[in-house]
Formats: structure tokens, sequence, C-alpha cells
């Protein structure tokens, strides 16, 4: 009976400091901005001016699918564990309704080819995250395994700081 | 094998029979199945994802939960799973379209 209880309550707990979350999805916004370039000309080659638009609409779509997700988390994070497992969950639905209908609605306009856009949504929302994944993995065992730095006066190395 | 050729077989055939009783031509009939089945293939290609996100969350939900102190990681791994495994219904709902539209 008090496991159940303990289990109740620890469902009930809202988490509490940073939301790690929302750093790597600002992360990712800031390393889309550096593909952004990449997104245009390659589509251009290949796709003309309609594929540069269309790239850098999926890319756009990849951006704010990212930060909406980490957003969901972030806020539900410091209500409990249980509204963020139901906004996970929920949010996955309502994101790929929200990705399905900007694609249906631009679908038709002239500017949008549709295999640059799909091409683009799939390798940008991966190429990024593999990305991060370098990033994140790297300095994931913090501060065993985090990239030592030189010693400057505003950020001070691991070992000074220890 | 089999089972899955007498699905298309009974399909391709009801299609035929509803092609015949409506009056649609054999363009039409065929863009009407395309449609039913990348409509299937994109609800199918949800599925999958959706499983996984919820078993991912809820081994993190329990992970936090037993240790509160190592939330900040498992919230990390767990956004980045999320997104991965998020990527599987990105690459059917682009299988969609591109079937359905191009």
């Amino acid at each position: 009976m008090s496991a159940g209880t303990d289990a109740d309550n620890a469902l009930l707990v809202a988490l509490e400091g940073p939301a790690p979350a929302m750093e790597i999805a600002l992360d990712l916004v800031k390393r889309s901005g550096w593909a952004l370039p990449v997104v245009l000309f390659g589509c251009a080659a290949f796709w003309g001016l309609d594929g540069a638009l269309s790239g850098a609409y999926a890319l756009g779509i990849v951006v704010v699918n990212f930060l909406l997700a980490a957003w969901l988390l972030q806020v539900t994070g410091r209500i409990s564990f249980a509204a963020m497992a139901g906004a996970a969950l929920f949010g996955y639905v309502l994101r790929l309704g929200l990705i399905f209908l900007a694609v249906m609605l631009v679908r038709d306009a002239s500017w949008v080819s549709l295999v640059p856009l799909g091409l683009t949504l799939i390798a940008t929302h991966l190429g990024l995250l593999f990305w991060e994944l370098r990033y994140v993995s790297g300095s994931f065992a913090y501060p065993g395994l985090k990239p030592k730095g030189r010693a400057t006066p505003s950020t001070p190395s691991i070992e000074s700081a220890a | 094998m089999s089972t899955l050729s007498h699905i298309v077989h009974t399909v391709a055939q009801q299609a035929g029979e509803a092609a015949e009783t409506t009056g649609l031509n054999a363009d039409e009939a065929k863009a009407v199945a395309g449609a039913g089945g990348a409509g299937m293939a994109y609800g199918l290609a949800a599925i999958g994802p959706g499983i996984g996100i919820g078993y991912l969350v809820g081994q993190a939900v329990q992970a936090m939960a037993r240790q509160p102190e190592s939330a900040g990681q498992v919230q990390t791994t767990m956004f980045l799973g999320i997104a991965f495994t998020e990527a599987l219904a990105l690459i059917g709902f682009v299988v969609f379209i591109l079937l359905k539209f191009v």
C-alpha cells in the first residue's frame, strides 16, 4: 500500500533547476543557422528557386518542431513528471498534426516543391540531431569527459575550477 | 508472405469491384487506391514511434523519480531520444506526401 503511495508521489514531483531540453533546442536553432546556407544552396542547385524556398520552409518547420517539443517538456516538467510524460506523448501527436497541417496548407502554393521540402525535412531533422548528439555525448559525463579548454579570466578551466 | 499477397489481392479485387459499381475509370480507381494505401502507410508509420516514445518517456520518468539528482542527464537523453524516434514518423509522413502528391 505504501509502495503505491510512494509511486504516486514520485509522479507528482516537479523538476527543478535548469531545463536541458530547452538548452538543447536553442542549441539546435543556432546550428540550424549554419545549416540554412547549405540547405539553400543545395536545394537551389537541384530544384531552383522553388526548391530553395521549400528547403528553407522545411528547415523552419524542423526548428519550430524542436522548440515546441522542448517548451512543452519544460513547462510540464515544472508541474510534475506525470504531466511531462503526458505532454511528451500527446505533444508527439500534436506536433505531427501541426507538421501535417503546415505542409498541407502550402502544398499547392506556386513556390512549393514537395520533393525538396520532404527531403530537407528528414535530412535537417536527423542532421541537426546527430550534430547536437556529437556535442552532447562529448560533454555528457561532465566533468570527466568534458573537453578541457584553456584557462581564461572569463572561462576558467575545469582543473582551476576544481 | 502469402498473407500479404492475399491482402493485396483482396484489396485490388475490392478496388476493381468498387470501380465497376461507382463507374470510376482505371486511373481514378488507381488514384483512390493509392490515396487509401498512402494514408494507411502513414498511419502505420506513426504507430511505431508512438509506442517507442511511450516506452522511452515511461522509463525516463521512472529513472527521474528514482534518482532526481540525475534528472538533467535523463531529460537530455529523453529529449534526444524523442527527437530521434520522431524522425521515423517524419520519414513516414514524407513518404506519404511523395506517394500521394508527387
